[in-house]
């Protein structure tokens, strides 16, 4: 029987299974922010312990970092010791660490593909949820917690129960104007949030296939909003065309060896999943969610839907309406905004500031909306100018922010008050998430260029 | 945060909300904090404070009629974030046990990293156990890890749990992870070369 992707890499990365345990995993590459590492680092201190391969670890700080004056220190003491403590740290082991300012740092699920630090066939970690992100590139990569960061500090090893896997294929051509975040939240609002927990899901079939890097980045991200262990794609000619060349990736000889190998990857033809879903491209219109989880979405024209009868279900998705301040079966399109954000590792990437751009071209940004726009790293910056980007941005009134996770989670100042609502191209609406009370509808970039220049949530598509 | 585990027997404190993320276990303007201590304070801290820190009478932390080691909570609980925070705030407060019909991948892993145990439930069981607690708030569940069972000793309602012997072990013996991870050295080199080749 033929193997499936995630088989083939994880096999190849097994060194000991514990007998009704789990597996230990040997980490090719581990990636590190500020917020979840420095207790790790201690812990590593306490017991008397090096890092056992710190060629292996990156490091750059993301989460807390303000947006604006980076070339200044940090105002927030609370915000500034983690990110000091981080390159201390750094220092400290000797690892890899990219600071704010320098013109390798951002978000780090951005900066690891930039810099050819993501490949095929490599198992990727972070403390960090959307580290399923780097699986874009035919890699296992999922989220850990500080515990788990401590273990592969240790010993570039983790211990891990195998995941069930699942294959999502996504048939036939997407309609003009729906983006790669639409086809993540119709999936993710299909399984709903938690049902590919316990699965590592292969994104596959012709809507995939035709995704570019950033579009395929974007999808493995959301991959943790239904609950899945992580999300990867088959490399293929659109990935080694990416890496190649890359400041990190093989070089020479050494390239061509492993290329052979990459195309090795895919999942053979009679390989079997626990579990097969198939979507239609054309059931799939530009989405928004309406809800307090990824989950809660739907096309943009379509109405809030009605509660579920069963009793606890019914309990939290009005909770959730209730904090939204939305109604059973009102309809969203049109609704004013008070809040547009362009970024995280989600939609931070060039490809998200084109589309964006596509759209504000010949526009101005509407007075009611405060709009933020932060490219994921300094590099994506860089070609937002090279491209003439920024001319289109700031003609249309708009400010180019600088690189960090920003209002994605609000640890910095870029924070939605209470009661107002965002359309945001991150990659949660959890109560809170931008700020206490924010209000939070996700959306691809086409929606929210749409809805910043209209000041209202608009179909991309009564613009293009 | 290590502490050896067996039979726990403890009022609960219920929490019937379904998909609790772990940004509302511990938001993410409390985790600019670089030590593991102290997160049990800011635990569910928009649900259970209002926004000049008083506390919102209709949360169930709140209550002075629920107490107890066990955390008793809706399906898919600690989705989200893989924030240990949010373990650290649980096990910080004074859990011991969650008890869920169906948990997150990431944080189930941080719950059993920090001694905390996510017992699975049936939903059933799960619905039966809400009302027992619903109707009698000094209501006691007995967990016992050795045998893997869950006991609703109101109605004798008892359930079989799953967890591999491996953690199970760690738990009872107070053993973490990465001390097995160490003793395990010589098969990560060996790995590694075999690996270069």
């Amino acid at each position: 029987m033929g193997k499936t992707l995630f088989d083939k890499i994880w096999d190849s990365h097994l060194v000991d299974h514990i007998d009704n345990g789990p597996d230990q995993l040997y980490i090719d590459r581990h990636y590190c922010h500020e917020v979840t590492s420095p207790q790790a680092f201690d812990g590593l201190r306490k017991r008397g312990l090096k890092v056992f391969r710190p060629e292996k670890t990156v490091c750059a700080p993301d989460h807390n970092i303000p947006t604006k004056n980076q070339d200044k220190p940090i105002d927030d003491p609370k915000s500034r010791i983690p990110v000091e403590t981080l390159e201390k740290n750094a220092k400290e082991f000797g690892l890899t660490h990219y600071p704010i300012g320098d013109p390798r740092n951002g978000i780090i699920h951005v900066i690891g593909p930039e810099q050819g630090f993501t490949l095929p066939g490599y198992t990727i970690v972070c403390g960090d949820s959307h580290t399923s992100t780097h699986g874009a590139f035919g890699a296992i990569a999922f989220g850990i917690g500080t515990s788990e960061i401590e273990m592969v500090l240790a010993t570039q090893c983790i211990l891990q129960p195998r995941p069930k896997t699942m294959r999502i294929t996504v048939n036939g051509e997407l309609k003009p104007g729906v983006t790669a975040k639409d086809v993540a939240l119709y999936i993710i609002s299909k399984m709903t949030t938690g049902g590919a927990t316990g699965y590592f899901v292969e994104y596959a079939g012709e809507v995939v296939r035709h995704m570019n890097m950033e579009e395929r980045m974007t999808l493995c991200n959301l991959s943790i909003e239904m609950g899945a262990r992580g999300g990867m794609i088959a490399p293929d000619d659109v990935t080694f065309a990416y890496v190649k060349d890359r400041p990190n990736s093989p070089k020479g000889e050494d390239w061509n060896k492993t290329l052979a190998y990459w195309k090795t990857l895919p999942s053979d033809e009679d390989a079997i999943f626990d579990k097969e879903i198939v979507f239609d491209a054309a059931d799939i219109e530009p989405r928004i969610t309406y809800g307090t989880n990824p989950g809660m979405g739907m096309g943009i024209n379509e109405t809030v839907p009605d509660a579920p009868i069963e009793p606890s279900a019914r309990v939290s998705y009005l909770k959730s309406l209730e904090y939204m301040g939305f109604e059973e079966g009102e309809k969203l399109i049109g609704k004013p905004v008070d809040y547009v954000f362009l970024g995280s590792c989600t939609n931070g990437r060039i490809e998200d500031f084109r589309e964006f751009a596509s759209v504000v071209k010949g526009r101005k940004k509407a007075e009611n909306v405060t709009v933020w726009l932060v490219p994921g790293s300094r590099n994506v910056l860089q070609q937002i100018k090279e491209e003439g980007l920024d001319r289109i941005l700031t003609d249309a009134g708009f400010e180019i922010r600088e690189p960090g996770c920003s209002a994605c989670l609000a640890m910095n100042e870029d924070r939605v008050p209470a009661g107002k609502l965002s359309v945001s191209t991150s990659n949660r609406n959890f109560e809170g998430r931008q700020g206490p009370g924010a209000r939070t509808i996700l959306a691809g970039p086409l929606i929210a260029a749409a809805t910043a220049v209209t000041g209202k949530i608009t179909d991309p598509r009564t613009l293009i | 945060m290590k502490r050896k585990f067996d039979i726990i027997e403890s009022t609960c404190v219920p929490l019937p909300i379904e998909n609790v993320d772990t940004d509302q276990i511990i938001p993410a303007r409390f985790l600019k904090a670089t030590s593991r201590d102290g997160f049990g304070e800011n635990l569910f801290r928009d649900w259970r404070f209002d926004e000049n820190g008083n506390p919102k009478p209709d949360f169930v932390l709140n209550n002075p009629k629920y107490s107890g080691t066990i955390l008793v909570a809706g399906k898919n609980f600690g989705c989200g974030s893989s924030r240990e925070h949010a373990a650290w705030a649980i096990a910080d407060y004074g859990f011991r046990v969650v008890v869920s019909s169906f948990f997150a991948d990431i944080h189930k892993n941080n719950e059993l990293n920090n001694f905390v145990l996510p017992v699975v439930v049936s939903d059933g069981f799960l619905n039966r156990l809400f009302k027992t607690i619903e109707n009698n708030p000094k209501a006691i569940v007995k967990v016992d890890l050795p045998n893997q069972t869950i006991t609703n000793v109101t109605t004798s309602e008892e359930e079989k749990f799953d967890i591999n012997s491996y953690k199970k072990q760690c738990l009872i013996e107070g053993l973490d992870d990465i001390e097995y991870l160490l003793k395990n050295k010589k098969a990560i080199e060996n790995f590694e070369k075999s690996a270069s080749k």
